[in-house]
């Protein structure tokens, strides 16, 4: 969470170096994720962020412990980013008492409340409600705490987006909605099923907009921070278009996935476009060694192979905790 | 429907009051006791809802707590789970019960599910106030009763006010609850008149009601079917029927016991409720009452509901789809006199 350098939004190599670290510690969760899946020892599917890194990792940054965020099917980048622990995570995936949700939520519907994490949601557009009523919330007990609505592109197709963008303009909340356009909804390319500017969008509600390289932190994170700015001092919403890519299938098991975009494609813009790649060029023009970059790595790795085994050594729910909860 | 009645329960240093007062009563009052409510809906400030319900609660609390909104049920449903999820108690007004159609994901995807979802570590105190009820003559898109919709997903609260007494004490708790609550009130109640106490009270869920004591059948009635329930056990009586009559007050929970108790006590029972009979909330009350009390029963548990139709338009069709206090009647002899109810 940002401690340092909130107002400028300029990148310093210290604030690189816990990004770097952050970033390492989601692509190494997600690879794990996928490891759990393939050896069939995770129930159910998992959507993986990994490509998208330096979007939940750059807004983050941006926030405070107390801010609150809301998150996708695609939400474990976000949760890491927000201040999650890994093992905690790891439980919950597995359906473990231990779990952020003592295992009734899953992947899907991970809340991490001690960070104001509102939520990962199954619905696309589904959390826009629940962000923009946690920033009417903010502003109307007179705190500066700013929420913030990650969604996919897909979510532009729910016409709730609309409905909550229209409010949160006329009550100039302090909301981010933040569009993670990672190119495809599901296994189909966003402009088959998008019409018009995106942008344009948040345009129509007399909301700033501005699109970003979702795959370059700094330029997130420069964004996010002009947005989180805006909205702190009462000058209401910001919509980032946040341009990125989706390196694996839309779950765990979309495997084979040729008919919808190519392997080229795919090779491509992980030689080229590797946001943690692009981050560790930047901080090794910066004068960062290499060996302090890989020490960041292997102690992500650590992290993530003892979070999984404890997780995995983790007892189950009791099966009398099936009907506790429904009701507070 | 319904006429004013007076109700059979005396409650001590009560007015006379219509169920709107009532309604307003319990908002103005929460409203001044705790800073976290607010209230929000389609024209609910400077209109004061089209039932003129919440007349002059802007002018008390300004347009900061009593907020207009644009015509986006989904849209301010969602905005009130999330302030619900941090620190807020708001009362989302969604116009007519048939609009809850638009807030379903809102409320059955996400409200209903957060608090179990999290593991019991976020929770939604919500309130969702709308109406339901036929007869307005406002045809097929307003005049719904969808109660059974909201009561069949776990996580949802569903109270039924039927008197200005249940309607102020039931909102008043809804506000209080920390879980997401769906109050429903008949829009063709709002002018029935009943006795409400000058002091503060509220009205705990799962207790229901026995709003007339008797002996030989029991009519289990919701909402304004308990007015139509009470005029059937005045024409029971004429002709020596002795009939009880048992509000829920609230779906969810639901007061079991109360209603097996008539059951077995009466040995005969008629549910009366205005949503649809097939998969209704009729449907549900009967079979509770037929698996827990079936060894007492004297006859089968029947169900008088609104028809399988869509609404209509034409008064004369209108009518036809609502119980009456005559069919309510009709039925009561039936099962009193051992016949076939089927016949």
């Amino acid at each position: 969470m940002a401690t340092t350098a909130e107002t400028t939004g300029e990148v310093t190599a210290e604030l690189g170096l816990r990004m770097y670290a952050q970033m390492t510690r989601i692509r190494a969760f997600e690879e794990q994720v996928n490891e759990l899946y393939r050896a069939a020892k995770m129930p159910g599917l998992a959507h993986l962020y990994i490509g998208e890194e330096a979007v939940a990792v750059g807004v983050c940054e941006a926030l405070r412990q107390e801010d609150y965020i809301t998150s996708t099917h695609r939400g474990h980048g976000h949760c890491l980013a927000k201040g999650a622990e890994i093992e905690r995570m790891f439980c919950e995936l597995l359906g473990k008492e231990a779990g952020y949700c003592r295992g009734k939520g899953g992947s899907m519907h991970i809340a991490d409340h001690e960070n104001n994490n509102l939520g990962a949601n199954a619905i696309v557009a589904g959390s826009a409600g629940i962000a923009t009523g946690a920033a009417f919330s903010a502003k109307t007990r007179g705190t500066d705490q700013v929420a913030v609505c990650f969604f996919g592109e897909g979510a532009l197709g729910q016409g709730l987006l609309y409905e909550v963008m229209n409010l949160a303009s006329l009550m100039s909340l302090p909301v981010i909605y933040a569009c993670e356009n990672n190119l495809y909804n599901e296994y189909t390319h966003y402009a088959e099923t998008t019409a018009g500017d995106i942008t344009a969008r948040a345009a129509a509600f007399a909301i700033p907009d501005e699109e970003v390289d979702g795959q370059d932190v700094r330029a997130v994170y420069a964004a996010a921070t002009a947005a989180v700015a805006r909205a702190r001092s009462g000058g209401g919403p910001t919509f980032l278009l946040l341009n990125t890519y989706r390196f694996h299938g839309h779950h765990v098991g979309d495997v084979d996935r040729a008919y919808y975009r190519s392997k080229e494609d795919e090779e491509r813009w992980r030689r080229e476009r590797d946001p943690i790649s692009l981050l560790g060029a930047w901080l090794r023009e910066q004068g960062v060694e290499g060996e302090a970059l890989d020490r960041i790595e292997s102690e992500a790795r650590a992290e993530v192979a003892a979070g999984v085994e404890a997780a995995l050594a983790a007892p189950f729910p009791d099966p009398a905790e099936v009907d506790e909860d429904v009701y507070a | 429907m319904p006429s004013v009645q007076e109700l059979p329960k005396e409650h001590e240093g009560t007015r006379v009051i219509s169920l709107a007062q009532a309604v307003n009563e319990a908002l103005a009052e929460e409203l001044r006791r705790d800073p976290a409510v607010f209230v929000i809906g389609e024209d609910v400030a400077e209109a004061g809802t089209p039932f003129k319900v919440f007349a002059g609660l802007v002018e008390e609390f300004g347009t900061e707590r009593v907020i207009d909104s644009p015509i986006s049920e989904a849209g301010i449903t969602g905005l009130g789970l999330g302030a619900a999820m941090t620190g807020l108690r708001p009362v989302v007004d969604i116009m007519f019960g048939d609009f809850l159609t638009l807030v379903m994901d809102q409320l059955a995807n996400q409200a209903a599910k957060i608090h179990y979802m999290s593991g019991g570590r976020l929770k939604a105190p919500l309130t969702v106030r709308t109406t339901l009820g036929a007869t307005r003559r406002s045809a097929a898109q307003h005049s719904q009763s969808l109660h059974a919709w909201v009561a069949h997903v776990p996580g949802l609260k569903v109270a039924l006010p039927s008197t200005p007494y249940d309607a102020k004490g039931l909102l008043k708790s809804a506000i209080r609850d920390d879980n997401p609550v769906v109050v429903f009130e008949d829009k063709m109640m709002f002018q029935t008149k009943g006795r409400v106490p000058e002091d503060e009270y509220t009205i705990p869920f799962g207790v229901a009601d026995v709003k007339r004591a008797g002996e030989d059948v029991t009519l289990v009635a919701t909402s304004s079917m308990v007015y139509v329930a009470l005029d059937a056990a005045q024409l029971l009586e004429q002709d020596g029927v002795s009939a009880e009559v048992v509000d829920p007050r609230t779906l969810v929970p639901l007061d079991r016991e109360t209603l097996v108790a008539s059951a077995r006590k009466t040995g005969r029972v008629i549910v009366v409720d205005e949503g649809h009979r097939s998969y209704g909330a009729s449907a549900e009350l009967a079979a509770v009452i037929s698996e827990l009390a079936f060894y007492d029963l004297d006859a089968p548990v029947l169900r008088l509901a609104a028809l399988d139709v869509p609404v209509p338009f034409s008064p004369v069709l209108e009518d036809e789809t609502v119980p009456t206090p005559e069919r309510v009647a009709e039925a009561a002899q039936t099962l009193v006199r051992g016949g076939d109810p089927w016949a």
